[in-house]
């Protein structure tokens, strides 16, 4: 059976994962909002219906950051090995890439939960 | 990696060393002007900066003077107005950015074990650039014609021309110049950094300053763009009147503000993390061990620099956006504090877990680290919304932020200078003036800043020429010049220091401070930079691997040679550092400095609207890229491979991803594209704040954008076949080439024939203006596709591409991935978007 779980890839890139997330995370949520206080449309659209389907968002947000982060923990061996990772190997720099994945990963959760803050405290636009 | 290093002898190595001193040898009298190489270009880049740095100093000072007593009249308020205005902009574009493009250019190539970074010219050219955009800024002063409405322009003031005259457009033009320096620097940063490590330096093993400078030359990419696109806005405001800031017409003052932080704010980490990063060179130096918690200081680098990115609207908190949107900053904004505080303790648990030396670097490092937490705490202060509206536009933001930024950026370059100095001339800087020079730094700075606290708690508004007696505020501005000046005292001190003769180390010690990183294995007195690129095997080779220091002056290592007679540095995978080419460089040239002079007389005509003078200096330009293009880039090389020592060949040329040349196109869109989103975000902004944005007038219509796009895309599809065809070795490549340029200029003509058939006036509403700009903009990079197309027609005749040397065209298609992409946002926002918000 063909796993759905991405096998591991070797690039730079998989570093961005979870911050790339917070960051369109973030900018859906102040880009609705803004879009949602300045016109006002449709009128049946009340601000709490934008709070639950921000809501909604952040909760996807937060699982794509859990998996990306499950996936760095796995590159970084279920953390067998303890850091510094500096030995002149590829398993050494693998493992180096995966635990940097793992606490951006961290950060970036943390950050999505404080954007999402404002959306618990504030019932409207007040502007 | 076990190889057999080479053994040479004594003849051997002296015929080697002739011959590498020659090829690097940095040309002689007036003709020195015309290095590309990176210590040359780094030098004059840093002490250009440097030299803004005091002059800007100067202006602060004058400012003091003014405010030392209530009523003061020492300098008018309209000068006041120019210094303060210079000052800031000085200070942060002409110094703080600036002078990091300097360090690492002149660091890097060292510290990675390279011979130079991949594009030397571009470096010159860059430079060129900011020295003339800078001295143009600086002298305008002397004229009474200084920009004069704050560092942050903002409009209405700055659109007044009754009140800001020429300066305004000396800002803005000056500044979009210098600003295309520092995309210039960021391309030739992360591509140095990515693909030109010594074999061996895996990413785990790149040094700290290394990290913190790839995550900054991507941070420039994504936040100088904007200020780009808000500074043409505002420009074509400015001399053609279209009215993007203009509430009576529909525009709105705000869309500056936003462009404006979109690029301030990280602006800041963008000065920050460098500075940083030469304390994560320096503190493991005099704790005389590794950095504790490496991957630590990736995440604190990489996490900073995107959450950077969420923080502009903090400096809007007064504008009266919905509190929502405050608040959604306000926690991006405390949430930032965590890798920041990361950084700091990282820091600490190194000097903790080390023996901490205290020597001069360490003093300015550590005193910045205590100013900069103080700035930090009143950071958080201010990213409270209530509490910023109370605090916002007072001294209370003036402490805060020269807090910051002295604290996290000025101390640590003169900690940088101290540490650096001896790999720049190999002499030292004195340990007592430096003692001293640090004292009256760090008091003078205290006494001048802390008090601005205080007075603007008690109301004191920022940029107030003066301020009357009797309101409490006087004792704090005495006491604040007072503090100025012992500061001065401390920075003119350690000028001195720099300035004055120095005797000659008795005995030759590269590594004076017993430092683990590579760069410390330079001679300064030769050229070449590494005398061997060596195999790296730790993340402090100098502590780690023994006998490198010999080995590599031995010649024992990769490159011990020049034979080619050409520049040539490795070009290593960008994960394990495995040599994949040999990559010959650009050496001395005239064309950096033509095409920067000529580019700069472009922009200093339009500031007085001399426009056949624009004229002459852009066709100057043009023909210099073309030359420096045509005779620098994608050389077909004499021999398809060539022997790079320790029994490794290597190839010449690289087309596709893996050249440097390649990944230097895709930054450069990826800047570009930014920049482009921002004109898109302008598009919906108005849209939001408007009723009926699409209904204002008319619009381009459906036919024209769509006949526009259709003919885009074509003309992309063709540039794909021409790349195939010549990979086949097909002439039908040229012919595809030859449509592909005549269907790119058609699309481009349709591409204006909306707004213009539809007779839309870009002066009469912002809907027309913003309209015409998306699509001026789309249209002049169809242009520039063509003229690309037209250059890669032209090698193929010339026989300078051809199937297997094919770089030109593979660089060419990646920017027509891009054009498409901006020509389908472009056509379906103007085109379409008008019928589904009607």
């Amino acid at each position: 059976m063909k796993s759905f779980i991405p096998r591991e890839v070797e690039t730079l890139w998989t570093l961005f994962t979870a911050p790339v997330v917070w960051a369109l995370h973030f900018a859906a949520c102040y880009a609705t909002v803004a879009v949602f206080c300045a016109k006002r449309l449709p009128a049946s659209f009340s601000f709490d219906s934008v709070r639950i389907v921000l809501f909604v968002v952040t909760l996807m947000a937060l699982g794509v950051i859990v998996f990306a982060a499950w996936l760095a923990w796995r590159q970084w061996g279920f953390g067998d090995d303890d850091p510094p990772h500096n030995e002149p190997t590829r398993d050494s720099r693998l493992l180096f890439q995966g635990f940097a994945t793992l606490l951006l990963s961290g950060l970036s959760f943390l950050a999505v939960v404080y954007a999402a803050v404002p959306l618990m405290f504030i019932a409207e636009c007040q502007p | 990696m076990t190889v057999e290093l080479g053994n040479f002898s004594p003849e051997e190595r002296a015929a080697q060393e002739e011959r590498l001193r020659k090829v690097w040898e940095t040309p002689k009298g007036l003709r020195y002007w015309t290095s590309v190489n990176n210590s040359e270009i780094g030098l004059w880049y840093g002490v250009t900066a440097f030299v803004f740095m005091l002059f800007a100093g100067l202006l602060g000072l004058l400012m003091r003077l003014q405010l030392v007593v209530p009523e003061n009249d020492f300098i008018s308020a309209e000068l006041f107005n120019q210094a303060f205005t210079l000052h800031g902009t000085v200070m942060m574009f002409l110094f703080a950015v600036p002078i990091f493009e300097a360090v690492a250019i002149f660091l890097l190539p060292s510290m990675l074990g390279a011979r130079e970074l991949p594009f030397p010219r571009l470096s010159a050219f860059g430079f060129w650039s900011f020295l003339l955009g800078g001295v143009f800024v600086c002298g305008s002063i002397f004229f009474n014609a200084a920009p004069n409405a704050g560092w942050f322009m903002y409009p209405p003031l700055a659109t007044d021309h009754e009140y800001a005259g020429i300066g305004a457009d000396i800002w803005l033009l000056g500044l979009s110049f210098i600003e295309v320096a520092s995309i210039a620097a960021a391309v030739e940063i992360i591509v140095g950094i990515m693909k030109c490590r010594a074999p061996g330096m895996r990413i785990n093993m790149m040094p700290m300053f290394a990290w913190y400078l790839l995550i900054v030359a991507g941070m420039i990419l994504f936040a100088f763009p904007p200020l780009i696109a808000g500074d043409i806005l505002f420009e074509m405001e400015r001399m053609f009147n279209w009215p993007f800031f203009d509430a009576t017409r529909g525009g709105d003052p705000l869309l500056w503000q936003h462009l404006f932080w979109i690029f301030g704010h990280p602006e800041v980490y963008i000065i920050f993390l460098p500075a940083i990063a030469l304390m994560a060179m320096i503190v493991p130096t005099f704790s005389q061990r590794p950095i504790v918690g490496y991957s630590w200081i990736v995440l604190a680098a990489v996490g900073t620099g995107f959450l950077s990115f969420g923080l502009w609207v903090h400096h809007m908190f007064t504008t009266g956006l919905p509190q929502i949107s405050l608040a959604f900053f306000s926690a991006a904004s405390e949430a930032v504090a965590i890798p920041t505080g990361v950084q700091i303790f990282v820091f600490i648990a190194t000097m903790l877990a080390g023996r901490v030396i205290f020597s001069v670097p360490m003093l300015f490092g550590a005193g910045g680290l205590i100013i900069f937490v103080i700035g930090g705490l009143t950071g958080v202060m201010v990213a409270l919304v209530p509490f910023d509206w109370q605090a916002h536009d007072t001294y209370f933001i003036v402490a805060h932020l020269h807090y910051v930024l002295i604290g996290g950026m000025l101390f640590p370059v003169v900690a940088g200078i101290y540490y650096y100095f001896p790999f720049v001339t190999g002499k030292t800087l004195s340990d007592a003036w430096g003692k001293v020079s640090f004292w009256l730094m760090f008091i003078g700075f205290n006494v001048a800043f802390f008090p601005m606290h205080f007075s603007g708690l008690r109301g004191m508004p920022r940029r107030v020429f003066t301020y009357p007696a009797d309101i409490g505020w006087d004792w704090f501005n005495l006491i604040s010049t007072i503090g100025a000046f012992i500061f001065a005292a401390g920075v003119a001190t350690f000028v001195i220091d720099i300035l004055r003769p120095k005797p000659k180390p008795k005995e030759r010690n590269l590594n004076p401070w017993n430092s683990g990183t590579l760069e410390w294995t330079n001679d300064p007195s030769e050229s070449w930079g590494m005398r061997s690129v060596p195999i790296i095997t730790s993340r402090y080779p100098l502590w780690d691997q023994p006998n490198l220091q010999a080995d590599i002056e031995a010649g024992r290592f990769y490159l011990p040679d020049a034979k080619s007679g050409k520049r040539e540095t490795l070009v290593t995978s960008v994960l394990d550092a495995k040599p994949i080419q040999c990559m010959r460089v650009g050496g001395v040239s005239y064309v950096p400095i033509i095409a920067a002079l000529a580019l700069g007389g472009v922009f200093i005509a339009l500031t007085f609207h001399w426009w056949i003078a624009t004229i002459i200096s852009a066709v100057i330009t043009f023909i210099a890229i073309i030359w420096w293009l045509w005779t620098g880039t994608a050389q077909i090389p004499e021999m398809p491979e060539t022997d790079v020592g320790l029994g490794l060949k290597l190839p010449i040329y690289v087309s596709g991803p893996a050249s440097v040349g390649w990944w230097a196109m895709f930054i450069t869109m990826v800047g570009d594209g930014t920049a482009f989103a921002s004109l898109i975000f302008g598009y919906f902004f108005y849209w939001t704040i408007h009723s009926d944005f699409t209904g204002a007038g008319p619009g381009p219509g459906v036919f024209w954008p769509m006949a526009a796009l259709v003919l885009y895309l074509l003309a992309w599809v063709l540039t794909l076949l021409a790349r195939q065809l010549n990979e086949k070795g097909s002439l039908g490549a040229q012919a595809a080439l030859v449509a592909a340029v005549i269907i790119s200029l058609a699309a481009s003509a349709a591409g204006l024939a909306g707004p213009y058939f539809s007779g839309m006036d870009p002066t009469a509403n912002v809907y027309p203006a913003t309209v015409w700009i998306v699509a001026i903009w789309t249209v002049t990079h169809g242009v520039v596709g063509a003229i690309m197309q037209l250059y890669c027609l032209a090698r193929s005749l010339a026989g300078r591409m051809t199937a297997e040397y094919d770089q030109d065209i593979r660089n060419v298609t990646l920017y027509w991935h891009f054009m498409a992409f901006t020509a389908v946002v472009t056509f379906a926002v103007i085109g379409l978007f008008p019928l589904v918000a009607s």
